[in-house]
């Protein structure tokens, strides 16, 4: 079992990028998808930045995946994708059915995302005669419900799973950054770049909930995995991806590279550099926000 | 035959109100969590559908299936059974939003027609067209995120019928990318058929007001004067930077019916109503107004204008009391 480092999902500077993407290149990750899957209006990098350091992060031997957007909604959004696809460098992660027909068509592998929505043995066995050799389960599906899977699971098939960050939950075709600052999403002023990590939702009763990350709406707790590497093992999980924060990143991948060794402080390690609490409700098959209590508090 | 009105059918009864004030479809699903909306009391079971069936052919109209929920593994034959049932039963067509589900239908009933559910997300051509040559898809339902230049690029790049949201309870998130509900109460539309399950629902009178919680979590707290509808997450009022507000979106309906001219116009294949979990009672008035505008829409587009009494009469019926044009207007995004 190895570690991906999952796609950036919030807006960054382009010097706060480049410089994630710089250090990341020493940091013990088998792999980084990258790419603007979020949000269109996202212009810092555009596809040839991206390109750029996708060069510099497999010349320092990492695997590179193109990331795609999940919400397609112009045929500008059309545009970027088919130059992903035809670029022909690099694996490249479908996040949606129209990425699915491209790659397809393209004839080379990718990896199925975990936004296809791939619930069951059948639906991965389509994807895989497609030519996916990799895919990510949605992040709701918990062990239970992975492990029925993979009984059936078509052969050769690598299976990731999304084990630390806040989950992304949703997406709409508004943009909650730009209404809350009572902007149109067309004249958003890129409000995201004022929130590296998102923008912190709560109840009215002041308990974190959600976080708003522009089209996107993530939980406010972090899902973490690092107490479940045992039954991650069990199940043939190959690798685990870890979504980017802005703070720590280094930490908590050298945390989870540490917990693989078989370090068991790693887990309260990682406790202190995480951006909000602790919830693994999903994979024990229960609410999403819900945290598992037999394991660290 | 364009702008076809297909309208919600919880029960009997209210597919009987349907197709009697003008439906020219009706959409139902079985009594289980193949389709989502999985409410207790609600849809249909054989011996239901089979009358439903036979009420709407003898009048000339059609019964789609709802089979819209993503098969869970270990239950896989729940949704096969459903197809099967389906098929057996002579529906006019399946819902569907599996890949795996599709493939499954596509081999074992050629001649049965496929519908790509909303809950299937596909929001460009790319991906209408991909369900289309994979598994013969006739007709798609749009998820009610594009603007209505978006939709038309979509229509004008393919041969699949494309059905739009027209009424009825607006879900502000692309549709099957949405798992709020699971996160706060572990079951959500694509796996369990539901969104803000009822059961996970509470209602508490406290001093400063009537709160509604979902599996504990506060979604709002309403005043004296406030109407408190029902809990659906995306719905609440929620503190954002020290300001409490429907952070996501109000309590409101989707309500398209000035835009059906232009939706004639770009060949939009029908329109669908929402509610299969609203009454008789309910989809009676809703298909009454639809009716008689799209008949009017057809009639003389450009002089097309909506009837004060129609949009009153929907209005009553609105979430909210209010309605919006959605994503389909540019400015609501």
């Amino acid at each position: 079992m190895n570690l991906s480092l999952g796609p950036l999902l919030y807006y960054w500077s382009r010097e706060d990028t480049f410089a994630f993407y710089e250090s990341a290149a020493d940091w013990p990750v088998a792999r980084v998808y990258l790419g603007e899957t979020v949000c269109s209006r996202r212009h810092l990098l555009r596809l040839p930045d991206w390109l750029d350091v996708a060069g510099k992060l497999a010349a320092a031997g990492k695997e590179v995946v193109l990331s795609t957007q999940t919400l397609i909604e112009s045929e500008s959004d059309l545009k970027v994708l088919r130059k992903i696809v035809r670029d022909g460098r690099f694996l490249v992660e479908a996040n949606e059915w129209g990425a699915v027909r491209l790659l397809s068509e393209a004839k080379v592998p990718f990896v199925a995302g975990p936004t296809l929505n791939i619930y069951n043995p059948q639906t991965l066995d389509v994807l895989a005669a497609l030519g996916a050799r990799r895919w990510l389960p949605p992040v709701e599906v918990s062990r239970s419900a992975l492990a029925a899977l993979l009984d059936h699971a078509p052969a050769g098939m690598e299976t990731e799973v999304f084990a630390y960050g806040r989950l992304p939950l949703a997406y709409s075709a508004r943009c909650f950054t730009a209404r809350h600052y009572n902007l149109p999403k067309d004249d958003c002023q890129f409000r995201c770049l004022d929130h590296p990590d998102g923008l912190p939702l709560a109840t009215r009763e002041g308990k974190p909930f959600l976080t708003i990350n522009g089209i996107q709406t993530q939980s406010a707790g972090v899902y973490n995995l690092i107490d479940e590497l045992p039954s991650l093992r069990e199940l043939g999980v190959a690798c685990l991806r870890l979504s980017p924060q802005s703070r720590h990143m280094e930490r908590v991948v050298k945390a989870y590279d540490a917990a693989l060794a078989g370090d068991a402080s790693a887990a309260a390690g990682l406790a202190k550099v995480m951006p909000g609490a602790s919830v693994d409700g999903y994979w024990h098959g229960r609410a999403g926000l819900e945290h598992d209590a037999t394991q660290h508090g | 035959m364009p702008l076809e009105l297909v309208c919600p059918a919880g029960s009997l009864m209210a597919l009987k109100a349907a197709i009697d004030n003008g439906a020219d479809a009706v959409y139902m699903g079985f009594r289980d969590n193949t389709n989502a909306r999985a409410f207790p009391g609600l849809n249909f079971d054989d011996a239901q559908a089979a009358e439903g069936l036979r009420y709407a052919h003898d009048r000339g109209r059609k019964v789609l299936l709802a089979l819209n929920t993503y098969p869970q593994s270990d239950t896989w034959q729940r949704w096969t059974g459903a197809v099967d049932r389906a098929a057996k039963l002579g529906m006019d067509a399946v819902i569907l939003a599996d890949a795996g589900l599709m493939r499954y239908a596509v081999k074992h009933y050629p001649a049965l027609r496929l519908h790509l559910s909303v809950q299937g997300s596909a929001t460009s051509y790319e991906a209408v067209n991909f369900y289309r040559e994979h598994f013969g898809v006739q007709r798609a339902v749009l998820p009610r995120v594009l603007s209505l230049p978006q939709v038309e690029n979509v229509v004008k790049n393919t041969p699949v019928e494309i059905e739009l949201f027209g009424f009825g309870g607006l879900c502000v998130m692309v549709e099957g990318r949405c798992l709020l509900s699971s996160y706060c109460t572990g079951e959500s539309p694509n796996s369990a058929g539901v969104c803000s399950p009822a059961k996970s629902v509470q209602w508490k009178e406290t001093s400063t007001g009537l709160e509604s919680r979902l599996n504990g979590v506060l979604l709002d707290r309403y005043g004296k004067d406030e109407k408190a509808g029902y809990p659906t997450l995306c719905k609440g009022r929620f503190e954002v930077s020290g300001e409490t507000y429907y952070a996501l979106e109000e309590p409101t309906s989707l309500n398209t019916l000035d835009l059906l001219p232009e939706m004639l116009k770009m060949g939009i294949a029908a329109i669908k109503i929402e509610g299969r979990q609203r009454s008789p009672a309910y989809v009676t008035q809703v298909t009454r107004v639809w009716r008689a505008a799209i008949d009017a829409v057809k009639k003389n587009a450009e002089s097309f204008v909506p009837a004060p009494g129609w949009m009153a009469e929907l209005n009553k019926l609105s979430e909210g009391q209010s309605h919006t044009l959605g994503a389909y207007h540019r400015p609501w995004k």
